[in-house]
């Protein structure tokens, strides 16, 4: 296989689409200047392999490379990888080796030389994380047996089943490449609070609160399309700014370019109409998806027949219409990333409970489903996140439905570590705003949530379902594409429907406004991906 | 048959002198014009908590995305937000919430600090000198910073905002009232009620704490507006009340910020709703000052 080939991957396969997204590379790049990004959140720490957050990636992933990566230039397609820190790959006959050929002359910037021992040492690192090391997405590797250095600049993995989902899963953009050296002199936390990588900018300065500042480096691996090494940028600084308003005048003033996680529509058109041409907005389906869960520890939600009324309340079609005006959500979906090939029809989501045109039918159900359960009129609390867009909005639109079937609904706001804590530690909320938020659209991987609570840390409705465990094995091991579609709506069926273990409401809608100097950059369907900055030119 | 004639006269005079409830408003209103304006907006603070469900033209709570933020008119007389909600229902509703949160607050606190601050007068010595250090610490912090450090600890719901706004004015109300326990303390009544034999309890309560009702209902009125502003304060903050309920405070953060600029009157109006409730308190409570304050009075 050629080095930035598109990936054949059975069924990652999805349909590149592109959603208002504009071609911005056309004129030549040029080169110089400081771009300036506002983050709406903090950064908990430095070592991507740990966190989760935008908060962190948007800052720090410009120091870093990866060794495949979402195509920068076709972020929107959910299957065309192209190789970063590898020069080209192969995979064996049966799916279970691959071969990865590492680029030879790149450069750490503390001048250290990259060869695999520092690819094998990182994902053992994310893959086979020593007890006490925190490795957020190892889940995604379970189909990984090995990964061993087999020459100075040459790495195979070989794997236990062949899946779809393994490259995906190796080019999310948290999988920074550290140095061996750095790792076992400083010990695996040491990235936690430092930076070293071979990415397109080096490190100046960060001042808490306030910015992270990066440079560019003359050493980088890529070639740009002058021929001469990326980036274009002269340097960078990622400004932090949680208020929102913040934000969107930074932009309006000038003082920064560009926001890439999202502005929810009103922003955008205040913005356009302010600044007419000298804004540019690339819109997109987001892979996050946003919903409710019921605690399944708490007796009151142990009766599925309340879950699922809680469910049938909501008017998703109605809500997508109206909240797509003043929130960064939009598509009715299933647990399937919309538009890609695993994701369920509307024909087909349309059989699931809650997600019928005929709303007064569904909330008279509901309303049965209550009275049955012994749940007429009774109290409901939901647990939100205190960050506006989408949380809040949804929250709020969510109690308005559920008191329209009778339910006295209350709602806790919790600042992001507290809310964290509540349900990851406390485990006593009754329901939650949930979400699952993820980069590389992968289906296979990204469905791991609704898996019993004993394997999906991420599981917050705890409850232990083994059909659901064994459909998703399935699922990952079958290397046919409609027996996947198949296994994925029965899964699907399972968690939204008949035991309604979780309810979708809408998936996210990224919108981003932004400096029409800004060239090179191209939405992704994720907040997380294509942020190396290395295509990014001012035209100014 | 003198005497009788003078009481008489006296009695009549008396009675010439009785007026009626309007004529005594009538002549606070002439004395205290501002007052009269704080308590009259105090009046009508009170009147809209209480009879919400019958003032308000919508259910505050209800999203309708049809009439989604809809300008001041006929229909929505102050228009609707970003959920379609009505904000005049939402500000006659909020009134409930603040009045609640102010009243709850202003009395748990002051009372607190009433007997904290007789008993330390009373007993004085070193219980004085340990207890007033120890209000000292909590005076130190200002009332914004305290609340919020006590939200950030239980969470943000209304029980606790009270409890918040209600622990930094305990010290407040201390402070002042022990200054005039003290002289109260002593007044020659307190050494007979000891030498009597009445407790502690009794002395402190039934004989010293009604001698300095003046100074605690003033502090008690000045509670009410800060009472308010913090709570509204905690709500933008996102530490307070929490959606859906109608709270001034909350209905100026999020979709206020966001749609100030095309929609003002989200944002306008509620914060028109606290500056006028709080400026009214504010006006009230230092009318009740100037009455009850034998300084003022004199002068």
């Amino acid at each position: 296989m050629k080095p930035s080939t598109k990936l054949a991957i059975a069924l990652g396969a999805g349909a590149a689409f592109a959603l208002g997204a504009v071609a911005t590379a056309s004129a030549a790049p040029k080169r110089g200047g400081m771009l300036n990004i506002v983050v709406g959140s903090k950064i908990p720490s430095y070592d991507g392999h740990r966190e989760t957050t935008f908060g962190m990636i948007h800052p720090i992933r410009p120091f870093y490379s990866l060794l495949i990566r979402v195509n920068p230039d076709n972020p929107q397609s959910t299957s065309d990888f192209t190789c970063d820190l590898c020069e080209s790959f192969t995979k064996s006959s049966d799916g279970k080796t691959y071969t990865f050929k590492i680029r030879e002359n790149v450069k750490f910037h503390d001048g250290t030389p990259l060869t695999s021992q520092d690819i094998k040492a990182t994902m053992h690192k994310l893959i086979f994380p020593p007890k006490g090391i925190a490795s957020s997405r190892k889940a995604f590797y379970g189909m990984v047996e090995s990964v061993e250095a087999t020459g100075k600049y040459e790495v195979t993995f070989k794997l236990k089943y062949a899946t779809g989902g393994f490259i995906p899963a190796l080019a999310t953009p948290f999988n920074f490449v550290y140095s061996k050296k750095d790792l076992d002199t400083h010990g695996y936390k040491w990235h936690m609070k430092n930076i070293n990588g071979t990415g397109a900018f080096t490190f100046v300065q960060h001042q808490p609160g306030a910015f992270v500042e990066g440079k560019r480096y003359a050493n980088y691996h890529l070639k740009g399309e002058d021929g001469k090494n990326k980036p274009y940028l002269d340097g960078y600084k990622a400004i932090s700014a949680p208020k929102m308003a913040i934000r969107l005048q930074a932009i309006r003033g000038d003082r920064a370019q560009i926001e890439f996680r999202a502005f929810p529509p009103k922003a955008r058109d205040d913005l356009k109409k302010a600044l007419g041409d000298k804004i540019t907005v690339q819109e997109s389906d987001w892979n996050c998806v946003m919903g409710f869960s019921s605690n399944q520890k708490l007796k009151k939600f142990q009766d599925v027949r309340t879950r699922q009324a809680l469910s049938m309340g909501l008017d998703r079609w109605g809500g997508s219409k109206y909240l797509s005006k003043i929130a960064i959500v939009k598509t009715v979906g299933g647990t399937v990333f919309p538009n890609h090939k695993l994701a369920a029809k509307k024909e087909e989501l349309m059989q699931l409970r809650g997600y019928s045109t005929d709303l007064a039918a569904s909330q008279a159900e509901a309303k049965k489903l209550l009275a049955a359960a012994g749940m007429s009129g009774a109290s409901v609390e939901l647990l939100n996140r205190a960050v506006d867009q989408p949380y809040k909005v949804v929250g709020t639109w969510m109690l308005g439905q559920w008191k329209k079937l009778g339910l006295k609904t209350t709602q806790i706001v919790l600042p992001t570590g507290p809310w964290y804590a509540k349900f990851r530690k406390k485990k006593d909320q009754e329901t939650m705003i949930d979400f699952n938020c993820q980069g590389v659209v992968n289906p296979l991987i990204d469905a791991s949530k609704w898996l019993s609570n004993d394997i999906a840390s991420n599981n917050y409705a705890n409850y232990q379902d083994r059909q659901l465990d064994k459909w998703y094995d399935q699922m990952n091991r079958t290397g046919d594409e409609a027996e996947a579609y198949s296994i994925m709506r029965k899964y699907e069926k399972r968690i939204l429907h008949e035991k309604a273990h979780y309810a979708v409401s809408f998936w996210w809608y990224k919108i981003n406004p932004y400096r029409s100097y800004v060239k090179g950059w191209n939405i992704a369907p994720s907040h997380y991906l294509n942020q190396s900055l290395d295509q990014v030119w001012l035209d100014k | 048959m003198a005497a009788t004639d003078v009481t008489s006269v006296s009695e009549i005079d008396e009675l010439r002198s009785q007026k009626n409830i309007f004529q005594k408003f009538a002549e606070l209103f002439r004395k205290q014009p501002l007052g009269a304006v704080g308590f009259a907006v105090v009046i009508a603070m009170i009147i809209m908590a209480i009879f919400a469900n019958i003032i308000s033209p919508y259910d505050p709570e209800l999203n309708d995305f049809a009439a989604m933020l809809v300008a001041p008119g006929a229909d929505y007389w102050l228009g609707t937000d970003q959920f379609g909600r009505d904000i005049l229902s939402r500000l006659v509703y909020g009134a409930r919430t603040a009045l609640f949160v102010g009243f709850a607050a202003s009395f748990v606190g002051a009372s607190c600090g009433l007997v904290l601050g007789v008993m330390s007068a009373y007993f004085g010595g070193t219980f004085d000198l340990i207890f007033q250090r120890v209000m000292d610490v909590f005076m130190s912090f200002p009332l914004i910073i305290m609340a919020l450090a006590i939200v950030s600890i239980f969470g943000p719901s209304t029980q606790n905002v009270i409890i918040a706004i209600t622990i930094p004015f305990i010290p407040r109300c201390a402070r002042v009232v022990r200054s005039n326990a003290l002289a109260i303390r002593e007044i020659p009544y307190v050494d007979a009620a000891r030498a009597l034999g009445f407790g502690h309890a009794r002395i402190i309560l039934r004989h010293m704490a009604p001698n300095v009702m003046a100074p605690f209902l003033i502090m008690l009125t000045s509670f009410v507006g800060q009472a308010i502003l913090t709570e509204a304060s905690l709500s933008y903050l996102g530490l307070g009340v929490q959606e859906p309920t109608p709270a001034w405070g909350l209905m100026l953060q999020g979709g206020a910020e966001e749609y100030i600029e095309s929609e003002p009157w989200i944002a306008i109006f509620p914060g028109v709703a606290i500056s006028m409730a709080v400026f009214g308190f504010n006006l009230f409570g230092d009318s009740v000052r100037d009455v009850l304050d034998p300084r003022l009075r004199t002068q």
